[in-house]
């Protein structure tokens, strides 16, 4: 039994040195219903995964937790196999739109700077090559024209681009999005799933908190669904199935899959 | 005699006194901005009436030492004590309990102020020491300003000034995206700490120049002054502490010309006058800019619709629209349109037709986005874009 484990931990520790992004065991609880459940979750170096599930599933719970936003009642986060607190740098997160103040004064060029916080330390001074880097990752959302407003004045669309551009700022090697299509416009969709399938293909690893069903095979390699325990996980081609949908959502599915928030988006 | 003031001629502690405000000034403008962009306002003003009985007790405990209790630093000691005390209180309420924040700086505010009072009443029961001046604390009390006091508030200014300096990242992080500052590796708690523990020493050294009960508005007036003039918020800390500086400058000047005058207050109702102005008359935000701008938005809309319905021959109703129409000399008085109004008109009914197809074309969408009924569409589109769209609109047939 002993030795049995000692070598399932040994497998696992190695399964870990490859992941991006491994949570073993994770509980989330507000107050005393577990929001997440013991949820084991391995990503894939180099693929873009969607974790879906319905409302009040932890998505966005677990993404907090596993990025220490929030704080666990158990589990552990692991990246490439180091404690996730040790490799914060490697993992640039886009919170939910909602949880921003959106009137704060600060222009756009000033919230792509942002991502470069870290690295800059407290008194770093921000110097040419800084500051073309945040032209450059605005560019690359085709939010250029904008650098000089203020963040509050743009549309929803346009705020989560400036967003994007934050986390490239970042390089990172990891991003991970709380929602990144809710409220935005049909363009701004695309534009940032193009920005993301660059990253994936650049080597990078995408992990999205995703709403609309119907899009999950078209954006997305890995696939994993949740409703407050882990359902399923792996391949969409693989677990994006009936089966695990039902299992995911329950009787709700239907009602999922007419959601008007994925229809208008 | 202001002008005397002004320029720092009405004696030694006259100077004293208009130095040492200008520079708490400075110190609370900057030091409030980031809690009030944060929206932890209140937070201070649980602070600062938390300092009362740690004043109390100080002066107690000065006395029982053998002492006359009115060492001016014993007693900012305890008042800081305490004060950090009831901080602690509001925020572990906050995040321990189920209880808002709001809730928690009620109630801390008032059972540490009750606990002031009571132990003030208490002292002035005792025969040792000598507690007048004690209650000076409350609206504060210059008049007994020494160089010590002066030197304090200019060390203490200079601190605050250098902290939030070294803080300015996380600070803002803080306020504008609390979850992506958490995310990459600074604490949300200790940033937090940090900015209350700046705003406690604002208070505990602005309570002999304003007083406990007013210092809240020298941490908050200054900064929503100053937002109503920057979308940035580094010039909203510089704004803010000049705002301060001048308004505690200029009152305490005010106040040393007229004796009868209490500083605190005088300088207080300086910085909401400096308020009212920026609220009525900032070119950004103020309430004026904000009514001409939607009276001017109003009128575009009034001319849009008007020369759409002169485009599709309909007839105006509107007063208005009649109104702004005729003054633009696009209409004549009797309704009729005149070549101008009808070369308007006929520019307005394209721009909604090549907006119509923009918005119905998936290719367009970003473009479409920009709509509001009134920009032109060649602010939007190239030259290039729209002669397609007007391919489009030549032969409807074709695209179907």
């Amino acid at each position: 039994m002993t030795i049995a484990l000692v070598t399932s931990q040994d497998t696992d520790a190695a399964i870990r040195v490859t992941s991006p992004l491994a949570v073993r065991g994770m509980t989330v609880s507000y107050g005393q219903t577990p929001a997440v459940f013991s949820v084991d979750l391995t990503l894939r170096a180099g693929a873009m995964t969607a974790i879906v599930g319905p409302n009040g599933a932890g998505k966005s719970t677990l993404l907090k937790a596993a990025l220490g936003v929030i704080a666990p009642l158990a589990g552990s986060v692991t990246v490439f196999g180091q404690p996730m607190t040790q490799m914060r740098e490697r993992i640039a997160y886009v919170p939910q739109r909602a949880s921003v103040d959106w009137d704060y004064p600060v222009r756009v060029i000033d919230v792509v700077m942002m991502g470069m916080y870290t690295k800059l330390g407290l008194l770093g001074r921000v110097r040419h090559q800084h500051k073309a880097l945040a032209r450059d990752c605005l560019e690359r959302v085709g939010m250029a024209d904008f650098a000089n407003r203020q963040i509050g004045q743009l549309s929803g669309g346009q705020q989560q681009r400036v967003f994007i551009a934050r986390s490239l700022a970042q390089q990172a090697n990891i991003y991970v999005l709380d929602e990144p299509f809710a409220g935005v416009d049909a363009a701004t969709e695309k534009a940032i799933v193009a920005v993301l399938q660059g990253l994936r293909d650049a080597g990078k690893s995408v992990l999205a908190v995703h709403h609309d069903l119907a899009t999950v095979p078209d954006y997305f390699d890995d696939v994993v669904l949740l409703n407050t325990q882990l359902v399923a996980a792996g391949p969409v081609a693989e677990v994006f199935n009936e089966t695990n949908l039902q299992a995911a959502y329950g009787g709700r599915l239907t009602t999922a899959r007419v959601d008007p928030e994925s229809v208008a988006s | 005699m202001l002008a005397d003031a002004l320029l720092l001629q009405l004696g030694y502690n006259a100077t004293l006194v208009t130095l040492g405000a200008a520079l708490l000034g400075i110190a609370a403008g900057v030091a409030g901005t980031f809690l009030f962009l944060r929206k932890r306002a209140l937070v201070s003003d649980a602070i600062s009436h938390a300092t009362l009985p740690g004043i109390g007790l100080a002066f107690v405990v000065m006395v029982a030492m053998g002492g006359e209790g009115r060492s001016l630093f014993g007693l900012l000691f305890g008042a800081g004590v305490s004060a950090a005390l009831g901080l602690l209180c509001v925020q572990w309420l906050t995040r321990r309990t189920r209880l808002g924040e709001d809730a928690a700086i009620g109630a801390v505010l008032s059972v540490f102020f009750g606990a002031g009072v009571v132990i003030l009443t208490v002292i002035q029961t005792m025969n040792a020491g000598r507690q007048a001046g004690l209650e000076g604390f409350l609206l504060g009390s210059t008049a007994g300003m020494l160089r010590n006091d002066a030197t304090l508030l200019a060390v203490s200014a200079a601190l605050v000034l250098a902290l939030v300096l070294i803080l300015r990242r996380p600070l803002g992080l803080a306020a504008f995206d609390p979850g992506y500052a958490e995310a990459t590796g600074w604490s949300l708690h200790r940033i937090d700490l940090a900015m209350m523990g700046i705003v406690l020493v604002v208070t505990v050294v602005g309570l002999k120049v304003v007083g406990l009960i007013l210092i809240v508005a020298l941490l908050i007036v200054p900064a929503v002054t100053a937002r109503f003039w920057t979308e940035q918020a580094d010039h909203v800390v510089i704004i803010a502490g000049g705002v301060g500086g001048m308004s505690g400058y200029v009152g305490a000047a005010a106040s040393a010309v007229a004796p009868a005058l209490p500083t605190g207050p005088i300088i207080v109702l300086l910085g909401f006058a400096i308020f009212l102005f920026s609220l009525l008359f900032s070119p950004r935000r103020g309430v004026l800019a904000s009514v001409l701008k939607h009276l001017r938005y109003q009128r575009r809309v009034h001319v849009r619709q008007g020369l759409l319905a002169l485009a599709n021959g309909q007839p105006i109703y509107e007063a208005l629209t009649r109104r702004l129409l005729a003054r633009s000399e696009l209409i004549l008085p009797d309704g009729v349109p005149t070549a101008q109004g009808q070369a308007a008109a006929a520019k307005a009914l394209l721009d909604e037709t090549r907006w119509a197809i923009v918005r119905g074309d998936q290719a367009y969408a970003l473009a479409a986005t920009r709509y509001d009924g009134l920009t032109p569409i060649e602010d939007v589109l190239t030259s290039d874009q729209l002669a397609e769209i007007d391919g489009k609109i030549a032969s409807p047939q074709a695209v179907v």
